[in-house]
């Protein structure tokens, strides 16, 4: 019983047609967890801002408002201001339906997301599933924005964007498969509620290949191929100014707070702690979740497009299928009430899959005979 | 049936994030992979050899800062050395330490940049380069401290340097010298081991011994091939056989070997700086007597240095007037940039560019 | 990527970022907080003492730009009377090679620094312009008789014990960078 179907009874007990109780309080839902979400977004750039600039000696932005808080507000308003420059020989539909594409999958993510006991916008019993096919809507907008804008960077951007989220998403899908199989459910609420061992314990190495995953489809340190600011200028928002390009911006840090929701909530334990209430409990997960995204992107360096793929394909996809294999042995064989018989099991596992591939693992690519 | 395909001609720069300058790159790719890359220079171009022939000799020394604006004192020295092999004249004692402490200090200097710059090329979000360029700060600390700017220091004289350094100069030159090995030692920490760093430059943009020997590559460029080829020890100038240090030199001639000559040479200028403190007279005259408006004797001479970057050479010409008849740059970057092509041929656009940063030039000296 | 040091490259570079979080930051928020420059600063307005000055015209020679207009005339015996004494700012590139050559000490480079003009023609210094005044302070540049009353300029290589860099992550309040800042 979530929060919202309580006000919906409580609508109804008043009196309410069918339709309007229904209606209102998905519309105060939505509302909602719009402004909840895009507030949260603009902190989380203050956030990574300041914490970025502490990384490197710099003190990040501290002008506008109580220690800079507001510098994303301000950000916003310069680039409400701007004039929309479209390139004259740009394909002037999709260079306006793109930033749309991607901003909007963003927002849908947070409807699934628990944010405490009960308190979710749409307890889907396939939640998980939900997000990975909802953010996969954001690769189609950055092709759309590529390709539209009809620069060789953008393009050379999009390629390399189609071809890390279809890689990516594979190892994703597999490590949340066995998230699945212990609990039994995709649905979030459910998830949570299975963990009384955070999973991130429990199937370690599924942990860190949907993180190293997540870091990829989210576009951040050290697989950002697609923006490389060294190489390709900035990828396949070159050509957008303006309101465009905010809505790029924006998109970017949703999906990397969905992110971070979501692996709080798959591998962290989700609202779950002690003492402090659940919603606090949750925050910290996603700020600690995104605080070690943003101290990679402090320190690593990038990697090639070819690495990258091998690392997908070669690297973390067979690691994720004998992951997936083990795990689902295991929820056969391991009775429930023995779940730190499988810690031990699959810390055992993850060494030695590690050390295996550590053996095993090449590098494909290198130079190309022209 | 064969897919036609043609091939896609990419614009790096002149307006580019990593073109160090405003360099341009014409790329012909297939997909990602680099076919054919032709650099395009002259965007920097400010005609110095011929401004040089309408000024005096010391007048030229402001416009040597503005060749290799980012090691200008090096620069200096070179053109200096070379009007004063043209004219025969001595420089004293504490001025020749003077010069090889500050030139020692540019080369940390360019270093530090180098290796930044390099490191955010291959996409280390500014935080090495944030790291380095504290360094760089102190150094530029102690520059400013001396000649009183922070960029273009004109500060060698023909016959010594200008004016002494502050008596507060040398403590802060010891402290700078004691701590530099620690924070070296960062670096190598921050990034020498780092996985990714290594699968991007290991093997990348390979530099043979033997094509860097015929392209007449110079400085980190052609050691990291393997080549031990250092100015200072083949061809001592100033006081420099004085000085105990070694030339680290590279195996293979890939991007890390570059980065990883450039990183020792560091702990060896450091090596020659606690020697050189040790050594400089206290006091003593730090210019010979040189008249501001000198004619040397009608003649021709060539001092080549060993600048941050390579072998920087100056070729004057004197006609026994008050301004030199013709002075000809011989720029290290401009050499070493023509081993681009043949290393970033057949690697992809990202390795073109950490190809380019692994070079470490800088335009003011191209164009001249 | 390989895996073959499990990633212990990595997690050492990390390390090294994760300490200097606890570091003082390096910035340096300039209109509010300033650092001391260099006694020797080629600032952006010259200083030139008429009283001192003979009109001898080296200055003008020395200058590598042509950018110093000096005109004269002949007053009482053997002196120069100096009418005009005028250089351009904007011109200028401040290698202080006038400043060096002037046998008489009369000119000087200024402490300065901050001189961004809205008109093109107020970078013109003029005799007025370039007098000494209380404002109008020359450095220490080639002329180290003025070295003596300039503050210390404020240097990155700092010691915690001599008052130096801490770690403060309320930027607006005071923070010293150097021992002399």
């Amino acid at each position: 019983m979530t929060l919202l179907d309580q006000f919906q009874k409580m609508l109804m007990t008043a009196g309410l047609p069918d339709w309007a109780a229904y209606l209102v309080p998905a519309l105060v839902g939505i509302i909602l967890i719009i402004a909840v979400s895009l507030t949260l977004v603009i902190i989380f750039i203050w956030w990574e801002r300041r914490l970025l600039g502490r990384f490197q000696l710099r003190l990040g932005p501290n002008r506008c408002g109580p220690e800079g808080i507001l510098q994303p507000v301000a950000t916003g308003l310069k680039l409400l201001l701007k004039e929309d420059i479209v390139p004259a020989k740009a394909d002037k539909i999709l260079h306006f339906l793109a930033p749309i594409v991607v901003f909007v999958p963003v927002l849908m993510i947070f409807a699934v997301v628990p944010v405490s006991e009960g308190a979710i916008l749409a307890n889907l019993n396939i939640g998980i599933v939900y997000v990975i096919a909802i953010s996969s809507i954001s690769t189609i907008g950055i092709f759309m924005a590529a390709w539209g804008s009809s620069n060789k960077f953008a393009l050379i951007s999009g390629m390399r964007t189609v071809a890390q989220m279809v890689s990516y998403e594979l190892p994703v899908v597999l490590s949340i498969v066995g998230v699945g199989l212990v609990t039994g459910s995709f649905s979030m609420l459910s998830i949570v509620q299975a963990q009384s061992i955070p999973f991130i314990l429990l199937m370690p190495l599924g942990g860190v290949i949907f993180f190293l995953g997540c870091l990829a489809e989210m576009n951040r340190s050290p697989f950002d191929l697609l923006e490389a600011d060294s190489e390709i200028v900035a990828g396949y928002h070159t050509e957008y100014s303006g309101m465009k390009f905010a809505m790029f911006f924006m998109g970017e840090y949703g999906v990397a707070l969905a992110y971070s929701a979501v692996i709080a909530t798959l591998f962290l334990g989700g609202w779950s702690g002690p003492l402090l209430p659940p919603v606090i409990w949750f925050l910290i997960k996603v700020v600690l979740v995104f605080s070690f995204t943003v101290w990679m992107r402090a320190t690593l360096p990038r990697l090639r497009v070819d690495q990258l793929m091998s690392f997908a394909w070669k690297g973390l996809l067979p690691m994720a299928v004998i992951n997936l294999v083990i795990i689902a042995i295991e929820v056969l064989v391991v009775p429930a009430s023995m779940l730190w018989l499988m810690v031990i099991l699959n810390f055992a596992f993850a060494a030695v899959l590690v050390l295996l591939w550590s053996r095993l693992f090449t590098l494909g690519g290198g130079r190309v005979e022209v | 049936m064969p897919i036609k395909t043609e091939p896609f001609y990419l614009n790096l720069g002149p307006q580019h994030p990593s073109t160090h300058g405003v360099f341009r790159l014409r790329v012909e790719l297939d997909g990602e992979v680099i076919v054919n890359v032709e650099p395009i220079i002259g965007y920097l171009h400010r005609g110095i050899e011929k401004l040089a022939e309408t000024r005096t000799y010391t007048q030229v020394i402001p416009l040597t800062d503005r060749l290799d604006y980012v090691a200008s004192m090096t620069n200096n020295l070179a053109y200096c050395l070379s009007v004063e092999k043209l004219a025969g004249i001595k420089v004293p004692e504490r001025a020749e330490y003077l010069r090889v402490i500050f030139s020692e200090l540019m080369r940390l200097a360019n270093h530090f940049l180098a290796i930044g710059a390099f490191l955010n090329d291959c996409g280390a979000l500014a935080t090495p380069l944030i790291y380095m360029w504290r360094e760089r700060e102190k150094i530029v600390d102690l520059c400013e401290m001396t000649c009183g700017q922070r960029l273009l220091f004109n500060y060698m004289r023909v016959g010594g340097v200008s004016q002494d350094v502050p008596e507060e100069f040398m403590p802060a030159l010891k402290k700078f010298v004691a701590e530099m090995p620690k924070f070296i030692g960062e670096y190598e920490q921050l990034i020498k081991q780092n996985e990714i760093f290594l699968a991007r430059t290991k093997g990348v943009g390979i530099l043979p011994k033997e094509t860097a020997i015929n392209i007449g590559a110079s400085g980190p460029v052609l050691r990291g091939s393997g080549v031990n080829w250092d100015i200072r020890k083949k061809d001592p100038y100033s006081i420099y056989e004085r000085f105990d240090f070694e030339v680290p030199t590279g195996e293979v001639g890939d991007c890390y070997d570059r980065f990883w000559v450039r990183l020792r040479e560091m702990r060896q200028s450091v090596r020659i700086l606690e020697q050189a403190i040790v050594q400089i007279p206290a006091k003593g005259p730090i210019r010979a007597d040189v008249p501001q408006f000198f004619r040397p004797p009608a003649g021709e001479a060539y001092g080549h240095i060993e600048a941050p970057k390579g072998n920087l050479g100056f070729y004057v010409v004197s006609d026994g007037s008050i301004a030199p008849y013709r002075v000809h740059i011989f720029p290290p970057s401009l050499i070493n940039v023509t081993a681009l092509a043949d290393m970033a041929i057949g690697w992809k656009v990202a390795d073109l560019i950490i190809v380019f940063g692994s070079i470490d030039v800088v335009l003011g000296e191209i164009d001249r | 990527m390989k895996f073959e040091r499990y990633g212990i490259g990595i997690a050492k570079g990390m390390a090294l970022t994760l300490k200097h979080l606890f570091r003082p930051p390096l910035t340096v928020q300039y209109p509010d907080e300033k650092l001391v420059v260099s006694k020797r600063i080629r600032g952006n307005e010259l200083v030139w003492f008429p009283d001192r000055c003979t009109g001898c015209g080296t200055c003008t020679k020395a200058c590598l730009q042509g950018n110093i207009i000096l005109v004269t005339h002949r007053g009482e015996p053997n002196k120069f009377i100096v009418d005009k004494f005028e250089l351009d700012s904007g011109r200028c590139i401040f290698c202080g090679l006038c400043v060096e050559s002037c046998p008489y000490d009369a000119l000087a480079m200024g402490l300065e620094y901050e001189c961004a003009k809205y008109r093109r023609g107020e970078t013109i210094l003029d005799k007025d312009k370039l007098k000494l005044t209380d404002q109008h302070q020359p450095s220490a540049y080639y002329r180290p008789q003025f070295a003596a009353g300039l503050p210390k300029q404020s240097l990155l290589i700092y010691d915690k014990k001599d008052g130096g860099q801490k770690l403060n992550l309320f930027p607006l309040s005071k923070r010293k960078r150097g021992p002399g800042a």
